[in-house]
């Protein structure tokens, strides 16, 4: 694994290459992930996801579906990758699923606590690679202990996240050695830490230490902690890190997010917001094009239909108060204003969905509950959400990280900025 | 070397739907191709329902990919929601579900007996209540083809009055006449007949007197083709046989032979023997959206534990992305948490379908139909204590004893 840095100014643009078994792998930084279950794409099968435009270059499996299958891996010998149908595929483990809850309270010294579709998941160090070795990943997340979201971590617990990942680090690299099945994968250490920063600083330095092939931050998941807090602790983490090692972010999704962390040293990012944004039946239609005419946009493409329907604004609260999840980048499709709404989900934008299906369309399937609805929306929201990155990357090669933060925190606030989409 | 094909003798008016290219020399079976306004569609033919606009998890770029060139759509479903005005607008259900094939709907008709516990059935029509609220609404053949010619489906059916293949007594002979008497209606206040073919749906029960007046009435109409109706719904397979070979019997031969609801593989095979040009079922998608894959040999019900690390692909002689690609060990952990793993398995049931029909289709025409019904059965029941009896029956009956 190669990370070669382009030397722009306010995020690492860059990119990583000769990565998985024949070295032909890349990954353009600052970049995402795919996310999978059990190894494809949500709602996606092999062909409907090369309809997708932007594919990241390297895939995100979780754990705990790995886990419990432990006993097939290890009879079928040739790897995750190759059983789950993408023998080519970079392939990299988590150690949780971003999108399954994990009750607190578990880990122990010796021990961390994994949630898959069975239940809870007691594992060692040593079970931990034992499991490692029949998956075979290119990349993977070291066990660790980030148990301290829930925002009532004080101290003491931050302490102990630290010591215990270290502790648990020290064991998989030597366990590593040993491993023949492991001599190719990529060890990543995860800082944590909770929300004091005397021990983020330790982790980070302490980690660094280690021969690991990248490092992760962990622990910024959710809502406990405060914004500012979150992003203090996420620029000195990254100042503590070498240059020339990837960092991925768990748990940070949104657009405006994912730019802050980005300005802050982040490179890797997980692709789970889409598929959030999908399951609760939302299109993303963000702007993020920063090249559009601010001024023109002044009635944008849904004010427009807004205004010639009453009570829109009404609309969107209900909705809104109906998901508290939903976020300004996305309109909800089930609601009833887009039944007859014959555009596209997103103007300009030429995914599979938008070239040949309607809002109306998709809001239909929503409101009968048919699959398809999952599978069109999933299109969308992994192409837009690549495209994103793609002008992020853009952004910071032609130095206009600014218009594109301004424009990306305006829609934090107000909603869609839907000009159309220029590709 | 096929036998010189009899081509329908070509008719005053359109084109005939049905071009025969060859038959079975000992069964009633046929091979041909069906002109339909979407393109041609080699037949025998099976269709898989799109119910609401969509095959299903597959796109349809994914259900073209696989072959199918013709799939139904359900009116009850569409008319309801979102509403045939709407579809209308959007350029039709073609437009709707961008579906560059054909597309076959149904009447409502069936729908509305089996869904709804309040229908009430005169001469008017079916009456109802729509289950998602609203006001009560009458389907009467009129409506009907209002709201198929909205659809705008290359094959509309009539309303006919359908009752469950297990009523007796004077409903039957009730309902049959009433078939015959929407069927005219429904001719009447068809509004496309160049854009859209209305098929007459024969009734009449398991009694064959019954069925034979159907057909005799419906023949006269002139009509582009006929569907088989009442049956596959529970009957007694030993009666469910004999209606179907009683219709086909007596049905024109340049015209296609639809028999709806039939899916199960065995009574593919069957029904084609008997003389049957067209078929649909929910069956092969619907079990997909259980786990259940078909094979030439059965079914493999995928989320049973002993599949858990078997991994071979489902069947090794199919050419399809799921069997490409994926082993049955995968796709059982794939169950538990993705819905993608429904959609390789709906992908898997169609291709398995429409390689069973390319498969009987191609014996045909080679002149080798027999043949491959006994290797068919060989490979569907052997070790299984032989084919069932009614098959053994029908097909002796139409000229291919099995040993």
């Amino acid at each position: 694994m190669r990370l070669k840095l382009f030397g722009a100014g306010g995020g690492r643009l860059g990119s990583l290459a000769g990565l998985g078994r024949g070295g032909a792998g890349a990954l353009a930084l600052p970049g995402c992930l795919l996310y999978t279950r059990t190894g494809a794409a949500p709602h996606l099968t092999h062909d409907t996801l090369r309809e997708v435009r932007g594919v990241p270059g390297v895939a995100h499996i979780a754990l705990p579906a790995l886990a419990e299958i432990h006993d097939v891996l290890e009879e079928y010998k040739e790897g995750a990758a190759k059983f789950m149908g993408m023998p080519d595929a970079v392939l990299y483990c988590s150690l949780h699923d971003p999108v399954t809850p994990c009750p607190s309270g578990y880990n122990t010294n010796k021990t961390v606590s994994l949630w898959g579709s069975s239940g809870r998941m007691e594992m060692t160090a040593s079970k931990f690679m034992d499991i490692q070795r029949a998956i075979q990943p290119d990349w993977f997340q070291c066990i660790s202990d980030g148990d301290t979201i829930s925002g009532e971590a004080g101290r003491k617990r931050a302490k102990k996240s630290v010591d215990r990942s270290l502790s648990f680090l020290d064991i998989c690299l030597e366990l590593q050695e040993k491993s023949p099945e492991l001599q190719g994968s990529v060890m990543f250490g995860a800082i944590e830490g909770g929300d004091i920063l005397e021990e983020r600083l330790r982790s980070a330095r302490e980690t660094a230490k280690r021969p690991v092939g990248g490092f992760l931050l962990d622990g910024f998941q959710g809502s406990a902690m405060a914004k500012e807090t979150k992003l203090k602790l996420i620029a000195s983490v990254t100042a503590e890190l070498p240059e020339d090692k990837p960092r991925i972010i768990h748990g940070v999704g949104k657009p405006d997010e994912v730019l802050e962390c980005i300005e802050r040293g982040v490179d890797i990012f997980e692709s789970f917001f889409p598929f959030q944004v999908t399951e609760r039946g939302s299109a993303l239609v963000f702007s993020y094009d920063c090249h559009a005419d601010p001024e023109a946009a002044v009635l944008t493409q849904n004010g427009i239909q807004d205004l010639e329907k009453n009570g829109a604004q009404e609309d969107q609260e209900e909705v809104s108060k109906a998901d508290p999840e939903m976020t300004p980048f996305e309109i909800p499709l089930k609601d009833k204003k887009y039944h007859d709404d014959f555009g596209p989900l997103l103007e300009g934008c030429s995914c599979y969905c938008c070239q040949r299906h309607t809002r109306a369309y998709v809001h239909h399937l929503l409101v009968t509950n048919e699959l398809l609805a999952g599978v069109l929306l999933m299109m969308h929201n992994f192409q837009h959400y690549f495209g994103f990155f793609s002008a992020v990357r853009d952004a910071l090669r032609d130095d206009k990280l600014d218009q594109l933060k301004e424009l990306v925190f305006r829609q934090a606030l107000q909603g869609p900025a839907g000009a159309t989409l220029k590709q | 070397r096929s036998r010189a094909a009899k081509m329908a003798a070509p008719a005053a008016g359109p084109v005939p739907v049905l071009r025969i290219v060859a038959e079975c020399g000992r069964s009633r079976a046929r091979a041909g191709e069906l002109r339909l306004p979407h393109g041609t569609v080699p037949c025998p033919v099976f269709m898989p329902v799109g119910t609401r606009g969509t095959a299903k998890g597959l796109t349809a770029a994914q259900l073209a990919a696989l072959g199918c060139r013709i799939c139904l759509g359900n009116t009850f479903h569409l008319g309801t929601r979102p509403g045939s005005e709407l579809v209308r607008r959007f350029g039709g259900l073609h437009g709707f579900m961008d579906w560059p094939h054909n597309l076959l709907t149904d009447s409502g008709g069936f729908q509305m007996v089996s869904l709804l516990e309040l229908s009430e059935v005169s001469e008017e029509g079916v009456r109802f209540q729509p289950p998602h609220g609203g006001e009560e609404i009458l389907l009467s053949p009129e409506k009907s083809m209002e709201i198929q010619n909205a659809l705008g489906a290359d094959i509309v059916m009539q309303l006919d009055d359908v009752v469950s293949s297990t009523t007796t007594g004077p409903r039957v002979e009730e309902a049959m006449l009433r078939s015959v008497r929407w069927l005219d209606r429904c001719v009447a206040a068809h509004a496309r007949p160049e854009q859209q073919l209305l098929f007459a749906i024969v009734q009449g029960g398991l009694e064959p007197e019954l069925r034979l007046r159907c057909i005799r009435a419906m023949t006269q109409r002139d009509v582009p083709g006929f569907a088989i109706g009442g049956l596959s719904g529970g009957e007694a397979k030993a009666r469910f046989w004999r209606a179907v070979k009683l219709s086909t019997e007596h049905l024109p031969r340049d015209k296609p032979r639809y028999l709806m609801g039939v899916g199960y593989a065995t009574d593919l095979v069957v029904c084609v023997a008997l003389g049957c040009d067209m078929f649909d079922c929910v069956f092969p998608t619907r079990t997909a959206r259980f786990g259940s894959a078909l094979v030439p040999w059965g079914s493999l019900q995928l989320k049973n534990q002993r599949f858990a690390k078997d991994f071979r692909p489902i069947d090794a002689d199919c050419g399809c992305p799921t069997c490409q690609r994926y082993s049955r060990a995968y796709l059982h952990a794939l169950l538990r948490s993705n819905t993608a793993a429904l959609h390789l398995l709906t992908l898997h049931n169609i291709a398995y379908q429409m390689k069973l029909m390319g498969s009987i289709r191609d014996s045909i025409l080679q002149q080798r139909f027999p043949e491959f019904v006994r290797e068919f059965m060989d490979t569907m029941y052997r070790g299984r204590g032989g084919p069932p009896a009614w098959a053994r029956e029908a097909l002796e009956a139409v000229g291919i004893p099995l040993g």
